[in-house]
């Protein structure tokens, strides 16, 4: 289990980095408006960045027997719903409420 | 109408500005409403993933508090629990994040007054506060009511977060599963991101053959693994584009 000033030291350097990311671009915004690889990589990243954490999330999922069933079942709602109705905590809330009656069964 | 108008809007203007504040700040809970259905619901979730993670329910307060940035925040309970090296919690953070220096080009900080008050709102500039602020009816939106919007999306995260905290640590490991909100959330987002740019189908591809490469190649390393691949396809794709253009 991780200490506490680990704990507080990643919490710390959270903060550092996300204040920083949603602060400075207003001190220093006109060089970041020029950067023409910046906003390629501004318009590009953020997708492949989630699907990237998709992949994280999922990568630990047990494939013995039929135990890969509940995470995979339980993405194709979330996917599904939300491809289908658009709403953010209905996807999640459903997906998330497969999986764990699944896994309880 | 003017008749009507006028003396309301003297009234306004001469109102005590404690009594101004009040109906600010009432008006703001209003605007933060709709987000608030989807966040509190979300923090309850976080809250209970984090103590069924084996961390103390304070530490959700800790984080949705200090912290602010709700799907880095479900998977920095993953990357503390594995011990984590702090760079690479920096550089997920980072990445994760990213997006948020883009906000800056349209967040009307302009018409947020004093440097307490632009410090707090640059601090709680979320994708939801983003949102919201991006809506045609918030264009008349004064400083102080974005603001108190702002405390309000943050209030119901830090109640959301330690009230579900509060109840993992109670219902414990007795409800197997939750933790799939994460990997929902994150499959939401990208759903979402990708219908912005429908016209690129190559970058999510691409990162999922970066990700799916990093979880084979350096299991340990995934995250920093993947992104660096992503990045790298994504600048090779680019300067490929360019020569193209450059000759046609």
């Amino acid at each position: 289990m991780p200490e506490t000033p680990y704990l507080f030291a990643a919490v710390a350097v959270t903060v550092a980095v996300t204040w920083s990311l949603r602060a400075l671009p207003f001190v220093a915004l006109a060089p970041l408006r020029e950067s023409r690889t910046l906003h390629y990589l501004g318009v590009r990243m953020p997708t492949g960045v989630l699907v990237v954490l998709v992949v994280y999330c999922l990568r630990g999922m047990p494939v013995a027997d039929n135990a890969w069933l509940a995470p995979a079942a339980a993405l194709a709602v979330t996917a599904g719903l939300h491809l289908w109705r658009r709403n953010v905590l209905l996807s999640i809330t459903a997906g998330t409420a497969v999986h764990v009656v699944l896994l309880n069964l | 109408m003017t008749r009507v108008l006028l003396p309301e809007a003297v009234r306004v203007g001469t109102a005590p500005s404690a009594e101004r504040e009040t109906r600010t700040s009432a008006v703001a809970l209003r605007d933060s409403f709709s987000v608030g259905v989807a966040l509190v619901p979300l923090g309850l979730a976080f809250g209970m993933v984090l103590t069924q993670a084996g961390l103390d329910w304070w530490w959700a307060t800790v984080f949705t508090a200090l912290i602010y940035a709700g799907s880095f925040e479900f998977l920095l309970i993953g990357l503390v629990t594995a011990l984590t090296p702090l760079g690479t919690v920096a550089l997920t953070a980072m990445l994760v994040n990213l997006r948020h220096v883009f906000y800056a080009l349209s967040f009307p900080l302009d018409r947020v007054r004093g440097v307490r008050a632009k410090l707090y709102s640059t601090f709680a500039m979320t994708d939801e506060a983003y949102a919201l602020t991006a809506t045609s009816a918030s264009r008349s939106w004064s400083g102080p009511r974005i603001v108190w919007m702002q405390l309000y999306l943050h209030l119901y995260w830090i109640i959301g977060g330690t009230a579900g905290a509060l109840l993992g640590a109670l219902i414990g490991d007795s409800v197997a599963g939750l933790d799939f909100a994460l990997p929902a959330l994150f499959t939401v987002m990208a759903i979402d991101a990708a219908r912005e740019r429908p016209e690129d189908v190559s970058g999510p591809l691409l990162a999922f053959a970066a990700a799916v490469v990093a979880a084979v190649v350096a299991p340990g390393q995934m995250l920093p693994t993947a992104f660096a691949l992503l990045t790298v396809a994504l600048l090779v794709s680019l300067v490929a584009s360019r020569l193209r253009s450059r000759r046609a």
